[in-house]
């Protein structure tokens, strides 16, 4: 065993990493790039929408802009995101020194990262797909070139990388616990962590059989969805919206979760009706998988399948407005200080509210014949997808920012960047109810003037600029930070209630030097307001037992990534099926590699802990 | 208890599978893993009960099937899942040797079962159904052929098993992966019995 951590090149060790604070700041950047990379493309939305008759983009080409931006969004920009958050957190939250796969870990981001490179190689290689983020059938198996094929390989690889990050945190958060980390006693972050892996357990296979289902019809000849040969393509309906809606609270649990840490934070009170919380986590994750047709009402499925969806998705109003009056609550009373995170947290309330309306407005199926496909529900998703989960994600940025880097961002542009993204998401999507009501179908590439459509779209254009704006001053922030922000505290915004704020910033390696014994809800508070300074430790100080770095989920997320290239094209060229062939020759060996060689990690000693720790404490 | 120690028969414990923190996680994320799987071929069959009638012309399941080579598949199946119990229970005695004897019957069971299969398909695409004749022909090798795949994984998985391990005998570091391989094993198995009943009992008789 090896005992002394080798030097390495900065490029070398982030490729190899198996440490989750590095994992978290590769989703960060990977999840940040494809999160400009959508939002160029909704620019490109607005601007070819923001006059009638405008052709700034040809037809063509905006639907394959729609697609990729709706894709992106959702598969390469949120999902990693939440990941970077929960990766960064989650483990020092519970007292544990790693989640419990770190080689998973690695794998899991690899192969999101390939998944989505590939989906965009398909902006270089023939065009983009254009059947909208749904893809649904009829549409796709009609889409001439190989756009939908990037579409349903891509989603196939980085989708099998979701799957084993759910994984990897269930188990994390059910046996990595530190001693005393009851289940009633883990931050709200770490419960609806763990009810959205729960979700993504559940929710991905669906999505993954659909796609196979999908990539056999359009290049290995199967017959599931054409009607002709007695195919039917309401089963990809089904298959997609039974992942996609559940999709939705894996991203808004997180999200709910994130704004509780905040709020109880910077209210500097205890979260108010943590259990209802938590039943309120674990009641919207059940109900979450019994929704998925209210996204299909107006396919045919009769009045009483559409009742029952319709019913069901007005109960999960329920335990969502518990966690609204609880985030109330929590504030009321409270000794609050408006930060950057506390100003998205506040904001978030009443936006979200909004979404959850008409989101009920929606569910009653009746009425959604009217708003169906209208930017009626264009208006109401990017209400609860940016109102909840995008703010939730820069909350947590700012947030967190200091533990994940050791810097502080400045509050002062953070607080720019929220009024910007803050109202200029109100002045996007607000008026896109209204041109919902007045027929103004989505997805459409253009429209004729004289409807009384123009303003409202203008109006919309204008919003979508200030939110880029205020993306632009976030990375301006991030920047100037970088170079010369200033060194952040363990307890960086010096009113922290859970473990992540009692080790120094950024995290050492080893998390924790020993092991915390946690000794009720809010550990960190507990300590602080008995008069100690750090936890209470759980065991000696020894040496550490770590995990090797590898660099096989590169090589295996590599494979397929070949491998989807070479099938791609196997019926258009000759090479194609041993392109493919030797892809998964890659994958699976280095498959074998990991099986046949020993890995039993390496200690830190206990001598090399005690000189970091001065050093942490010191800095 | 920690992975490298050399155990003997007295010392090695009861539930090896969960004796160290690495075992215990593995033996939990497979669990888990295998829930997901569960998804995974509930939506394969959901898919293949809306589409087994759909021939579009060609051949049905009625036509096709016949009970014997599928019994004495399914039989092999069976069988081959409780050889893969007595391997674990030998497994948990620590003799190294029995269980490496049994986890070889598992694998013959299991490749026989699967040259059968494979007869099988080949049987069916000559009497005209392939995989693109119609919805039922790409519903039904999707099935059948992905627990197949699975199958092969599995076989491919466990030798890699008693192969790597073959010199050094049982320790704690690799008695959960047997130990989840068997696991996995069970989980094949248990699916062939649905796909026996769903695709072949009810496409006879249905």
């Amino acid at each position: 065993m090896s005992t002394v951590a080798r030097k390495k090149s900065l490029i070398w060790d982030y490729l190899t990493t198996v440490d989750h604070k590095k994992i978290a700041i590769l989703y960060l950047i990977a999840g940040g790039l494809f999160f400009i990379m959508g939002g160029i493309e909704a620019l490109f939305i607005r601007i070819q929408l923001a006059v009638p008759n405008n052709d700034f983009v040809s037809a063509g080409l905006y639907n394959e802009i729609l697609t990729m931006h709706g894709t992106t969004m959702i598969f390469l920009a949120a999902m990693p995101l939440v990941f970077a958050m929960m990766n960064a957190v989650v483990p020092i939250q519970i007292g544990a020194r790693d989640v419990a796969f770190p080689f998973l870990n690695s794998l899991g981001f690899w192969l999101f990262f390939f998944g989505g490179l590939f989906l965009n190689l398909s902006w270089f290689l023939g065009g983009a797909p254009d059947a909208g983020w749904t893809s649904y059938a009829s549409l796709s198996l009609e889409s001439p070139g190989h756009g939908i094929d990037f579409y349903v390989l891509g989603l196939q690889i980085s989708g099998l990388g979701t799957l084993i990050g759910g994984i990897n945190f269930l188990v994390t958060i059910v046996n990595m616990r530190a001693p005393g980390m009851t289940y009633m006693r883990m931050p709200l972050f770490t419960w609806t962590t763990f009810v959205a892996s729960a979700l993504i357990l559940f929710a991905f296979p669906p999505l993954t059989v659909g796609l196979i289902f999908l990539m056999m019809d359009r290049l290995f000849g199967g017959n599931f969805f054409d009607p002709a040969l007695g195919g039917n393509t309401i089963i990809w309906e089904h298959l997609f919206w039974i992942f996609g809606h559940p999709e939705v609270y894996i991203l808004v649990l997180p999200a709910f979760g994130i704004f509780s840490e905040i709020i109880s934070t910077f209210s500097k009170k205890r979260l108010f009706g943590y259990s209802s919380m938590v039943f309120a986590t674990v009641l919207i994750g059940f109900l979450g998988f019994m929704v998925w047709a209210h996204h299909m009402f107006t396919v045919g499925m009769g009045p009483i399948a559409n009742a029952i969806f319709a019913v069901a998705t007005m109960a999960i109003a329920v335990p969502t407005g518990i966690k609204i009056f609880n985030w109330l609550f929590t504030m009321w009373g409270g000794s609050i200080r408006f930060t950057t995170p506390m100003l998205y947290a506040v904001g978030f309330i009443p936006s979200f509210v909004m979404g959850g309306v008409t989101g009920v407005m929606n569910a009653t199926a009746a009425a959604d014949y009217q708003y169906h496909d209208s930017y009626f529900v264009v208006a109401h998703f990017h209400y609860v997808i940016v109102g909840g989960v995008v703010f939730a994600l820069l909350a947590g940025a700012h947030y967190w920012w200091p533990k994940m880097f050791g810097k502080m961002l400045s509050e002062k542009l953070g607080k720019v960047t929220f009024w910007l993204f803050f109202i200029g998401f109100h002045l996007t999507f607000f008026i896109q109810h209204f041109l919902g009501l007045m027929g103004m179908p989505r997805r459409v590439f253009t429209y004729l003037p004289g409807q009384g459509w123009e303003t409202g779209n203008l109006i919309s254009t204008i919003g979508a600029f200030f939110m880029a704006a205020g993306t632009i001053v976030l990375l301006v922030n991030i920047v100037i930070t970088t170079v010369k922000g200033k060194k952040a505290e363990a307890d960086a915004w010096g009113d922290g209630r859970t473990l992540e704020w009692a080790v120094s910033s950024p995290a050492p390696e080893y998390n924790f030097a020993q092991t915390p014994l946690v000794r009720g809800l809010d550990a960190l508070w507990v300590e602080k307001m008995e008069g100690k300074k750090g936890l209470t430790p759980a065991e000696p100080l020894g040496d550490i037992h770590m995990p090797n770095p590898s660099f096989l989920p590169f090589v295996i997320s590599l494979g397929l990534f070949i491998s989807a290239l070479g099938f791609m094209y196997h019926n258009d060229h000759s090479w194609g099926l041993m392109v493919g062939i030797v892809g998964l020759l890659i994958t699976f060996g280095a498959m074998f590699l990991r099986s046949v060689i020993d890995d039993h990690g390496y200690h830190i000693h206990k001598e090399e802990i005690i000189e970091a720790e001065k050093k942490g404490a010191k800095a | 208890m920690h992975v490298e120690e050399k155990l003997t028969a007295e010392t090695f414990p009861a539930s090896p599978e969960k004796a160290t923190l690495e075992g215990k996680n593995k033996f939990l994320g497979f669990w888990f893993f295998l829930g997901g799987e569960t998804v995974l071929f509930a939506s394969l069959f959901a898919t293949f009960l809306a589409l087994r009638d759909r021939t579009a012309g060609g051949p049905s399941s009625d036509e096709l099937f016949k009970m014997s080579i599928v019994f004495i598949a399914t039989m092999l199946l069976l069988t081959s899942s409780l050889t893969s119990v007595y391997a674990m229970y030998h497994m948990k005695n620590f003799d190294f040797k029995k269980m490496q004897l049994w986890l070889g019957i598992t694998v013959l069971l299991g490749a026989a079962f699967l040259g059968l299969e494979i007869y099988e398909f080949y049987e069916y695409v000559h009497e005209g159904l392939t995989f693109s004749t119609s919805a039922f022909a790409s519903a039904f090798y999707t099935l059948v052929g992905t627990h197949g795949a699975h199958v092969a994984f599995g076989l491919l998985w466990i030798l890699t098993l008693m192969i790597r391990n073959a010199k050094r005998g049982l320790d704690l570091y690799n008695a959960p992966k047997f130990y989840v391989a068997s696991l996995y094993w069970h989980f094949i198995d248990v699916v062939w019995v649905f796909i026996f009943t769903v695709v072949y009992l009810m496409g006879m008789v249905g």
